[in-house]
């Protein structure tokens, strides 16, 4: 067999390996997209419940909380970015970065100071590879988010927002996460977790707009304790959610791509292996033919 | 007689939801028991027992973590973190 026949050959092969590999991971992702997305739907409950209660107390005419008010002067920023564990998924973990870059830029040219907490293994490579140093960060699960998960963050930025600036609190707490819009489209979004706005809702309660007035046990201070970081907890597990969602899709879409292009791959090199093995055949014949020739001369 | 519209949500999904004649629930300060037409309440829950009496005397037992509960118009919403049922089915009391 000529040389150049097999080099196509081991061409083709490798081609149809990875085709095998990227397949299956299109297929697994494909499955766990409805997974995901089912879960985001069945959080739908807790989370609009929880809005409701929350819009019920800031519609409460006195609401006064640490967790509300907006500081007088920001400090310190906090930026925490979803990311996933796994790569493969196109511009997942990319875009989600540099949508968290420009916030960072923009917080700094306020004059603000920015640290950042990490969800998703890709996220700190990124950020251990520049050395920029991570204030927190959270691995494991981001393919199969556990709401324990988001009680813990949830813990920690509430803790750290009530610092004072002076002891390295921060004044301000951004989230950046893939937002599943649908199978094609996933969009970086960034949102103010603190303070609180309350009023914007994510969720209107749609039907009854006026809220009754409520009766708050024990009372409505204790009631706004427990409640907020209830709601920044939701908020944050739903992000978690919809970057799970949003990574599926994206794998799905990254590794259907990479599929097709084996397929393209495949194709080509079909062709030129064909193409190699006819010359090859043809100079085989015009050899037989020119030593015939010769040989008949010859006599 | 009127009857509540109950639904008992986690965090990751919901628990139960149905009609019900009466709830109790132990808040923070106390147990508090709800029958239709209650006005509104927003109350924080302890670690406990939230009991559901369904039209037909039976009841359902849920525990209920890290939640509140909100009453509005004879819809009651059992909020937590972390819910489920005590007896998946339903026992006569």
């Amino acid at each position: 067999m000529g040389a150049q026949l097999r080099v196509y050959r081991q061409k083709i092969k490798s081609a149809q390996t990875t085709k095998k590999i990227t397949k299956a991971m299109e297929l697994i992702a494909a499955s766990r997209i409805q997974k995901a997305q089912q879960r985001v739907a069945a959080s739908g409950p807790y989370s609009r419940a929880v809005t409701r209660a929350v819009s019920a107390l800031a519609s409460y005419s006195n609401v006064d909380h640490v967790l509300t008010t907006e500081p007088e002067k920001v400090e310190r920023a906090a930026i925490l970015i979803f990311s996933s564990d796994r790569g493969l998924a196109g511009a997942f973990n990319t875009n989600v970065v540099r949508e968290a870059g420009e916030l960072a830029a923009r917080l700094r040219s306020e004059g603000k100071d920015v640290v950042h907490y990490l969800v998703g293994r890709k996220a700190i490579a990124y950020f251990n590879f520049r050395k920029r140093p991570i204030e927190q960060y959270w691995v494991g699960g981001t393919d199969n988010p556990e709401s324990s998960t988001a009680h813990e963050i949830g813990e920690a930025l509430v803790a750290r927002f009530l610092q004072p600036a002076s002891e390295g609190g921060v004044d301000e707490i951004h989230i950046v996460y893939n937002r599943f819009v649908s199978m094609l489209t996933q969009v970086p979004e960034v949102v103010r977790l603190l303070p609180l706005e309350v009023v914007e809702g994510v969720e209107e309660p749609g039907d009854r707009t006026v809220l009754p007035l409520y009766e708050f046990e024990p009372d409505v201070d204790d009631v706004l304790d427990a409640l907020l970081p209830v709601y920044i907890e939701s908020r944050l597990f739903n992000a978690m959610l919809q970057s799970a969602a949003s990574k599926h899709a994206a794998t799905q879409k990254a590794m259907k791509s990479a599929s097709d292009n084996a397929d393209k791959l495949i194709k080509d090199y079909t062709r030129l292996a064909n193409n190699a093995r006819q010359s090859e055949i043809t100079q085989q014949i015009s050899e037989i033919v020119g030593g015939a020739d010769a040989l008949a001369s010859a006599k | 007689m009127a009857l509540l519209n109950v639904s008992v949500v986690s965090a990751d999904h919901e628990v139960w939801s149905g009609e019900a004649r009466q709830i109790v629930a132990k808040t923070l300060i106390g147990e508090i028991g709800i029958l239709a037409g209650h006005e509104p309440v927003l109350a924080i829950l302890d670690v406990g027992e939230v009991r559901i009496t369904l039209e037909d005397g039976k009841v359902v037992r849920a525990r209920a973590e890290d939640g509140f509960l909100s009453v509005e118009h004879d819809m009651v919403t059992v909020v937590a973190r972390a819910a489920e049922l005590v007896h998946a089915d339903s026992s006569t009391h």
